[in-house]
């Protein structure tokens, strides 16, 4: 099973799409364009400093509001290995899996790690089974094999291009 | 066992005798809708695709509303890539006539129909019975190119409702005063269906105001069943000939239910939603006095006919504050040419107000009437996130349209009996 280690940065309950990615950044023609203002209305020094294969670890509803697919584009694009929250909104949620975002609900970590003041630290995950950190293990549900041939194809889009054998 | 709306439009549009909360089914979509927000995106990745057809060109609405009359040469060439591809594959395409989903209702939405739209509000098509339900591009794409897509059955949260609003108190208090109740992800990946005597002192407007906010409490949809309110919506519009009566659907007295909310609506009261979230609500009456910069009334919440009613009474004769922008957007041409002919137009115009084009305005946040650092707003809009209306360190309230309008006259935050 995949398993890996990354940088942790933390965000609060209900981050929204329009704090993932603005709307008035929405007109530019690409996500590298854009990838300098995610995050930007809450921590607008945030998106300069993600490196790749860090990882997000955030509260209740991740990614409400706006339909807008930009947001987990461009969360993919600043290199974001996964996002681990307690929940995640249900547009987001398919919108994150149909660009290959790879999203994990866990109720205990961002409390655990928000009273450990652990922003910067670096935890393990083990897809469909855990996350380590600090010594202690949370364990993960699996996501049905269908959402995993996606995610891993790097999206919807390329996952039926490969089915049909056109990559 | 019964089912609820929500799962009789499914198990339809699943082909399915019957259907339960937690299946995932494939199912054929009735309408696929999509606005500038988006659809040159869709368009980028129609263009990149293999073999890319369009399954049945009959089923989509492209619609230009977000940024419209476009404000820059980059909305130009994004306006342009989504009018010239819908020109040349023949998809339905409006562009002036409203908010998407205004335009939608009066034209497009029937009961029993399972629509996607590439917008979060879509849920408003519950108003006329419909499951309307928001998406990103991909999954826009997906069903345009196949005709189809995968859905999860959503549990059910039932609101029941009795009684009668007070005066002064509107459909947008009442849903704004469930979000608070139930919290922004309440209701995520769940259908809020609506029902009880109650419902029937709702007019239709009420109605799309509050089918429409319910993705704020993280609905995937928002289901009423169609009474003859719905009905009568449907012939001002010519559009009750259109009705297919096997697929109005009301709900089993036996359905099951994830949870069951009773409302009087006697109780409720005029509500404000305070930055920078929908469920962070209150008394307007405590928040009275908080100096705004702007007030809007408009958008697919309360743009219509009847909220542009209630604010012309209350600012007839009446004047906007000093240094306050009052900005009115009819939700659609037939809104706005139904206002004009009522006069109401002329009302706020004579009051000091801007009265604009049909268009998401400030709502959407980048086209019309943005805020500055430090600004307040107080919008019949959907949302209030930090930054939504323009400066990240700006602030929005949201409020009814007699709670914008009062504001707008007073200059600061205040309801309909304060003026």
């Amino acid at each position: 099973m995949t398993s890996f280690e990354g940088r942790v940065w933390l965000m609060g309950d209900d981050i929204d799409t329009d704090i993932i990615m603005p709307t008035e950044y929405l007109v530019y023609k690409t996500i590298d364009e854009m990838k300098p203002y995610a995050f930007s209305p809450l921590r607008p020094e945030l998106a300069g400093k993600i490196a790749d294969g860090d990882i997000i670890v955030a509260g209740n509803n991740f990614g409400c509001g706006s339909s807008r697919e930009q947001a987990p584009e461009v969360v993919k694009a600043l290199g974001i290995k996964c996002v681990i929250a307690k929940s995640f909104a249900r547009i987001f949620f398919r919108n994150a899996i149909n660009n290959g975002l790879l999203l994990i609900e866990n109720a205990d970590l961002y409390d655990a790690m928000v009273k450990a003041n652990a922003e910067g630290k670096t935890i393990k995950v083990t897809v469909n089974e855990n996350i380590e950190f600090d010594g202690k293990t949370y364990p993960i549900v699996s996501l049905p094999d269908n959402l995993v041939e996606i995610i891993n194809a790097g999206g919807l889009v390329k996952a039926m291009r490969k089915r049909n054998g056109i990559d | 066992m019964g089912m609820t709306i929500a799962e009789k439009i499914i198990a339809r549009a699943a082909g399915k005798e019957t259907v339960k909360a937690g299946d995932i089914h494939t199912v054929t979509l009735d309408l696929l809708m999509s606005n500038d927000g988006t659809s040159h995106l869709t368009v980028d990745k129609y263009n990149a695709l293999k073999n890319p057809r369009i399954a049945d060109v009959n089923k989509l609405v492209w619609i230009v509303d977000h940024n419209l009359p476009c404000d820059s040469v980059k909305t130009a060439a994004s306006h342009k890539k989504m009018r010239d591809f819908a020109i040349e594959k023949g998809i339905r395409f409006y562009e002036g006539e409203g908010v998407c989903h205004q335009v939608m209702l009066e034209k497009h939405v029937l009961p029993g129909q399972l629509i996607f739209g590439a917008d979060s509000h879509t849920c408003a098509y519950g108003a006329l019975g419909a499951f309307g339900t928001g998406v990103g591009n991909t999954d826009y794409l997906y069903a345009m190119v196949t005709g189809t897509s995968w859905v999860l059955v959503p549990e059910t949260i039932r609101i029941n409702l009795t009684g009668n609003l007070p005066k002064g108190v509107y459909a947008r208090d009442l849903i704004l005063t469930i979000i608070g109740k139930i919290s922004a992800n309440g209701a995520n990946y769940k259908a809020m269906e609506f029902g009880g005597e109650g419902l029937k002192n709702i007019d239709m407007a009420g109605r799309i105001s509050i089918c429409n906010l319910c993705v704020e409490a993280g609905a995937k949809t928002a289901l009423m069943a169609v009474d003859d309110v719905a009905r009568a919506f449907l012939k001002d519009n010519n559009r009750d000939g259109d009705i297919v009566e096997s697929d109005v659907f009301d709900a089993d007295s036996d359905a099951t239910y994830a949870q069951v909310i009773d409302i009087d609506l006697s109780t409720v009261k005029p509500i404000v939603a305070k930055p920078h979230f929908v469920d962070n609500v209150c008394d307007a009456k405590d928040v009275a006095g908080i100096k705004i910069d702007e007030a809007f009334l408009g958008s697919c919440n309360n743009g219509r006919i009847e909220d542009l009613r209630v604010g012309a009474a209350i600012i007839k004769g009446k004047k906007v504050a000093p240094n306050v922008r009052f900005l009115v957007v009819p939700a659609s041409r037939t809104v706005y040419e139904q206002a004009l002919s009522e006069g109401l137009l002329a009302t706020f115009m004579e009051a000091g107000a801007i009265v604009m084009n049909p268009n998401c305005s400030v709502c959407w946040g980048a086209c019309q009437g943005v805020i500055g650092e430090g600004e307040t707003l107080i919008s019949t809009g959907t949302r209030n996130f930090k930054g939504r209306a323009g400066h990240r360190e700006s602030f929005v309230y949201l409020a009814s349209a007699a709670t914008v309008t009062a504001s707008a006259i007073k200059g600061e935050i205040a309801t309909e009996d304060m003026v």
